[in-house]
Parts: C-alpha cells; sequence; structure tokens
C-alpha cells in the first residue's frame, strides 16, 4: 500500500515537472538545440573567467552595436574579477548623459562604476530605425528568457544558412536561421571565425566566440550563480545534518509507541 | 507533564491573567491528545502551515524593494535580484514556496480525500480548507502578475478577461478588475495591494481551520473514532517532533529546488517585461492551474457536455461554461461531505473506493498534463475525456459507489487494530 502510494506520488512529481519544463517549450521553438557542456552547470559549477573576460570582448565589439544589457552595471564586473582599474577605464569609454546641473542643463559626462552598461541606441524606436524595424532584444536575461537558454543562444549564433532552402522565401534584410523560431531573423550573422581578436590569443573560431559569449551572458543573467551554489551546499549540509537529528529524536520519542 | 512548567513564576505570572500557555499546551501540547496512528501523510497540514509562515516573511521583505509601477516593477525585481542583499535567495524562495505550498495543500487534499477526512464530524473543517485553496488560488494568481514579465502580463489578460462571459455585467467587471481598460498600470496596483492583503485573509481562515480540527480531533488512517485514551498520545511531543522531522525533510527538498533549480517551476518568457504589443506564441498558467486551465479550455461548442449544460448552446456560451465548470471544479468539493453517502471513512476498507480514487488521481495530473499543452489537435478531445471524467466522478462515481460498495469490515479500534497488525 505504502509502495503504491509513494510511487505514485513519484510518478506525479515528475510528471508535473515535466509539464511546467518541456510543455510549451516544444510548440514555442522550432528545432531543440544541441546540448552544450558549460562550465557553470552542475552543483559545483562555476562562470569560466578566462571566458568570461573573451565573452565581455565579444559583447563589447559585436553585439553592444545593436544590443543594450540595461539591468548589468559596469561594477558587477568586479565579482568576476576585474579589478577596480579595469573597471573604471572600461566605464569611461562610455558617455551617459547626466543632469541637471546647477544652471539647469544636461551634461555629457564619462560613465561610472556605478552606471549601468551604455545602451547603443537612445530609446526602442532609435533602435528600430537603425535596424530594419526590428528592435534588438535586451540581452541582460536572454539565457534565462530562453527554454535551454545558453543552448539555445549558442545554436542561434552558429545555426545560420547563407542561402535559405529551397522553397522558403526570405523578406528582405532577413537571415535564414535553424533554431530561430520561425527561421527568419532580422540579426545578420553576426559572427563569424576571425571576427574577434581575442586579447589573449586564443584562437577565434566561430563556435568558441559563441561559447565565449554565451559565458558572459549567462553571467549577466545570474550574477548570483556562483554564491547561490557555495551557500546552497551549506544549507543542503546543514539541513542533512539537521534533519538526520530529528530522525533520531523521533525514533527515541517515539521508542515506547512501537 | 503539563504542570511542570507552570511552576516557574514569570509563567505563572503570566497565566494567571492570560492564559496563553494552558492554551498553547490545549493546542499542541501535551494536553492535546492525537490519534496514536497517524502516518506520514498527516504531516503535509504542518508543512502547509510553515510555507504560508515563510511566504508571509519573504513577501514582507521583497515588498520592501519592489516597486508596484508598469515602468519599474519588472526592473526592481532585478534589483532584487542582483543589488539587494540576499534578494536572489529571498526572491527565489517566495518564487519556489509558491510551488511549494501548491504541492503540500495539493497532498493535504488528496490525503483528506483518501482518509474521509471530510466525512461527519468534520465537514466545515473540509469546507474552510476549500475556501482557504481558493483565496490561496486568488494570491498565487496576482503574485505571479507582479513580476510584470511577458507571462504576468499575458497570464493576467487571459485570466481576468474571464469574467467578460458573465452576462450583463461581465464587462464592467472585467473593467473594475482591471481598474481602466486593459491590464496596466492600475490593474499591478491593485493587484500588488491584494496579493498583500491576501495571506492574512489566508491566516484567518486557517486560524479558524485549526479551530474546527481542534474540535473532533484529527482523523486517522483507519478513519475509525478514537475509542478511548488508549487510542491515543499526547500532541507533543510525539507528533511535535514527527512534524519537524517532516519540515526538516521537505526543506531539504525545497531547499535544492531553491539553490539549485530556481527557475525549474517557472517559465522562461516571464524574464522578458511584459509588452502589450507582443502576444507569446503559448500564454500558460503556473503548473499548479493546469488541471482547472484544461478544463476551461474544454468546453468548445462541440463538446457534448457544454451542448448539455447550455441545452444545445442556448442558455450560455461556450466561454462561460467553460469558466463555470473551471470554478464548479473546486466549488464542487463543498458538496463532497454530502455526495459521498459512505460511512466509513478510511479507503482502506472500500475496495471500490479505492480504486476510484486513484483514477480520479491520475486523471487531475493528467488534466494538469494537457493544461500545459497547445489547445489543438488530440489534445483537445483528450482534455474533454479527462475533464468529462473529473466531473463525472464528483457527480456520479462517488454518489453511487458509496451507495453499492460493501465496505471491508473495520476495526474495532484504533489500539485492536494496531495490536492486530502486530506491532
Amino acid at each position: 500500500m505504502k509502495k503504491v502510494i509513494l510511487s505514485a506520488f513519484a510518478a506525479a512529481t515528475i510528471a508535473l515537472g515535466n509539464v511546467a519544463v518541456t510543455g510549451p517549450a516544444e510548440a514555442a521553438s522550432g528545432v531543440k538545440p544541441p546540448a552544450q557542456e558549460w562550465s557553470w552547470t552542475g552543483p559545483f559549477g562555476t562562470f569560466d573567467r578566462a571566458s568570461l573576460r573573451r565573452g565581455l570582448q565579444v559583447y563589447s565589439e559585436v553585439c553592444s552595436g545593436c544590443h543594450s544589457l540595461n539591468l548589468v552595471a559596469y561594477r558587477a564586473l568586479g565579482e568576476v574579477g576585474f579589478s577596480e582599474d579595469e573597471i573604471k577605464a572600461f566605464a569611461a569609454e562610455f558617455e551617459v548623459t547626466d543632469g541637471p546641473d546647477e544652471e539647469g542643463e544636461m551634461f555629457e559626462r564619462e560613465a561610472r562604476p556605478a552606471d549601468m552598461f551604455v545602451s547603443p541606441f537612445a530609446n526602442d524606436n532609435a533602435a528600430r530605425a537603425s535596424n530594419n524595424g526590428a528592435l534588438p532584444p535586451d540581452l541582460s536575461l536572454m539565457t534565462k528568457a530562453r527554454f535551454n537558454g545558453p543552448d539555445y543562444v549558442h545554436a542561434l549564433l552558429t545555426g545560420y544558412e547563407e542561402e535559405a532552402p529551397e522553397g522558403v522565401m526570405l523578406m528582405d534584410g532577413m537571415s535564414y536561421n535553424h533554431y530561430f523560431a520561425g527561421n527568419q531573423i532580422a540579426m545578420a550573422p553576426p559572427i563569424d571565425d576571425d571576427s574577434v581578436e581575442y586579447a589573449d590569443g586564443t584562437e577565434a573560431s566561430k563556435d568558441q566566440i559563441a561559447r565565449d559569449v554565451v559565458t558572459f551572458m549567462a553571467w549577466a543573467a545570474e550574477p548570483e550563480l556562483e554564491e547561490r551554489k557555495r551557500l546552497g551546499l551549506k544549507t543542503m549540509i546543514f539541513l542533512l545534518v539537521l534533519t538526520g537529528l530529528l530522525y533520531a529524536l523521533k525514533r527515541k520519542i517515539w521508542s515506547d509507541q512501537h | 507533564m503539563a504542570f511542570k512548567f507552570f511552576e516557574n513564576p514569570v509563567v505563572k505570572w503570566v497565566e494567571y491573567r492570560m492564559p496563553v500557555f494552558s492554551f498553547l499546551d490545549h493546542s499542541l501540547g501535551s494536553s492535546y491528545p492525537t490519534p496514536k496512528n497517524l502516518n506520514y501523510w498527516w504531516n503535509f497540514g504542518s508543512l502547509a502551515g510553515m510555507i504560508l509562515v515563510i511566504m508571509i516573511v519573504s513577501g514582507i521583505v521583497l515588498a520592501m524593494n519592489y516597486t508596484p509601477h508598469v515602468d519599474y516593477a519588472f526592473e526592481s525585481v532585478e534589483r532584487i535580484m542582483r543589488d539587494v542583499n540576499y534578494g536572489w535567495l529571498i526572491r527565489y524562495i517566495h518564487m519556489n514556496g509558491g510551488s511549494a505550498f501548491f504541492i503540500c495543500v495539493y497532498i493535504h487534499l488528496f490525503r483528506g480525500m483518501y482518509f474521509g477526512s471530510y466525512k461527519e464530524p468534520r465537514e466545515l473543517l473540509w469546507i474552510i480548507g476549500v475556501f482557504i485553496l481558493l483565496a490561496m488560488m486568488a494570491t498565487a494568481f496576482m503574485g505571479y502578475v507582479l513580476p510584470w514579465g511577458q507571462m504576468s502580463f499575458w497570464g493576467a489578460t487571459v485570466i481576468t478577461n474571464l469574467f467578460s462571459a458573465i452576462p450583463f455585467v461581465g464587462d464592467s467587471i472585467v473593467t473594475l478588475l482591471w481598474g481602466g481598460f486593459s491590464v496596466d498600470n492600475p490593474t499591478l496596483n491593485r493587484f500588488f495591494s491584494l496579493h498583500y492583503l491576501m495571506p492574512f485573509v489566508i491566516v484567518g481562515l486557517v486560524v479558524f481551520h485549526i479551530w474546527a480540527l481542534h474540535m473532533h480531533r484529527s482523523n486517522n488512517p483507519l478513519g475509525i473514532d478514537v475509542k478511548g485514551p488508549e487510542d491515543m498520545i499526547p500532541f507533543h511531543p510525539y507528533y511535535t517532533v514527527k512534524d519537524l522531522f517532516g519540515m526538516g525533510v521537505f526543506m531539504l527538498i525545497f531547499m535544492f529546488f531553491v539553490f539549485y533549480a530556481p527557475n525549474f517551476f517557472g517559465e522562461p518568457d516571464n524574464y522578458i517585461k511584459a509588452n502589450p504589443l507582443v502576444t507569446p506564441p503559448h500564454i500558460v498558467p503556473e503548473w499548479y492551474f493546469l488541471p482547472y486551465y484544461a478544463i476551461l479550455r474544454a468546453f468548445t461548442t462541440d463538446f457534448f457536455l457544454y451542448q448539455i449544460v447550455s441545452l444545445g448552446g442556448f442558455l450560455m456560451s461556450a466561454k462561460l461554461a467553460g469558466v463555470l465548470a473551471m470554478f464548479a471544479s473546486i466549488l464542487l468539493f463543498l458538496l463532497l461531505p454530502w455526495l459521498d453517502r459512505s460511512k466509513v471513512r478510511s479507503n482502506r476498507f472500500r475496495p471500490i473506493n479505492f480504486w476510484f480514487f486513484w483514477i480520479f488521481f491520475l486523471d487531475c495530473l493528467f488534466l494538469g498534463y494537457i493544461g500545459g499543452k497547445p489547445a489543438e489537435g488530440s489534445f483537445i478531445i483528450m482534455g474533454q475525456i479527462a475533464t468529462t471524467y473529473y466531473f463525472a466522478h464528483i457527480i456520479l462515481i462517488i454518489p453511487i459507489v458509496s451507495i453499492l460498495e460493501r465496505p471491508k469490515p473495520i476495526p474495532e479500534s484504533i489500539s485492536s487494530a494496531v495490536t492486530a497488525a502486530g506491532h
């Protein structure tokens, strides 16, 4: 009896989980992106620091031409090994509008570590105007905002086809991508082999570039991930010991009842 | 035993003026006798209570850092995730706590159904429980709107629009819910206000739930009344320690999700800011609403159940029928104590109802599965069959089985059953 209930409950939990996780995914996107190995998955995963640095370089040199990163502040880079001077220098390359000053005028100044990553466009309309009517989405949460986000973004960046397959008509300025829902994407193929020249000398294959920028985006989306996993381990150990002790206590108190 | 700590002078002083300590002792202490054979399925009431407290505490802290405005809500949640000290932890606890709460309450509810805890004299206890479930659903729905992601916005749009199916006053009700003519800033503001209010309504209902519980005390796996002191043990220390152990196990599972799979129960679309101009390809509610969503969507114009209840489409639209069916799927539980005519509570002694219970349980899971699928192709017909069975079970199968079934012999008393089992 007990076994029946327990196995039914286990099946129920799994079924419900599947509904929640995969239910709408199958319908929403086209092809399932191939699973990749990432440094931050698993209970002890951390962001590969070298890859993350390269990823920032890719974002700065390629993506940031069109895509904003509105929710991330420059200072956050300090959490993943950038020094204060590096961050200051990096931020100072950008201009932000501040003010009003004492005369009531708005003024331009260099960005500071406390500022959010400066957007390439003043507003959505300006972004659309420069991108054939399409709005390049903000990348701050991209890997969390898609099913299998990191795999999906990697597949998308490397999943372009130079010519659409026979029978598929592309609209003006659109490209064909295997993994984009509907296969027609407004973003032109953003990367190719050697699109960037890595400061650390890593060979910049298309796959490597995609991996690095996905690592950077995964960090941007979940900057708390490493701390979360560290604290999680401590919490689980604490709870395991506590629950074990409670079980022993329960056995002792109930010993006169069995 | 009960009077040992009353010798403490401070306790004595307080007790003389306000009998807090004897109240506690009679409520969950050594003076509260409890059936001695409760199994681990009886842990889920206290677990639900624990999560209610966790939700209120984490929610109050979140509210200190949240901005209920369409221009800032999404960003303020991300501020909590990134800049508030341990904000990510508090938010992930609150987010997953909603799922944990529903898991506990659903197990609690099915436990009550399996062991007949809704039957005389515990009907009111059960009815208050149904109202707690309804209040939880309202709270969860409004809470899901607050992060102002795509699913927040479109879920709110779909669900509030359901009320427009009500004849004559439907549209006015929807306008009132929205505070305008679409889901917008006034909607977000009132949902935030009500989301903060409702948990305290739930606390109030829980007080009544426990009050009613303490009148006739817990049912038990045998479903028979306690015959005397030999059938009972004091709540403290036996069930306090058992509940604490259960909480430990539950926290292990709950915290695993919080720390290692915090977005397991969530929708990726909700990490995209609400955009009234872009409809997500598939709008799905949170997993705990999926069975009701399946029932709602089952009512198409060609569904025979709709043809029956609307007298061939004459009485109401399919949309209204779906909305009514969705609410009825829960409200019918209010009648369960009277639909079930059997005097035997526990399904251990009900050989036929036992199987129908499990079929109904699987039917609910299946409805949940259908609710997460797009309403197309064979999913529609499967959802309609499962919906039909859901109502057939409550309205037909339960009463008929309870009248026709010949229950197995029930044991004399709890202690005699325990002795017979060789303990």
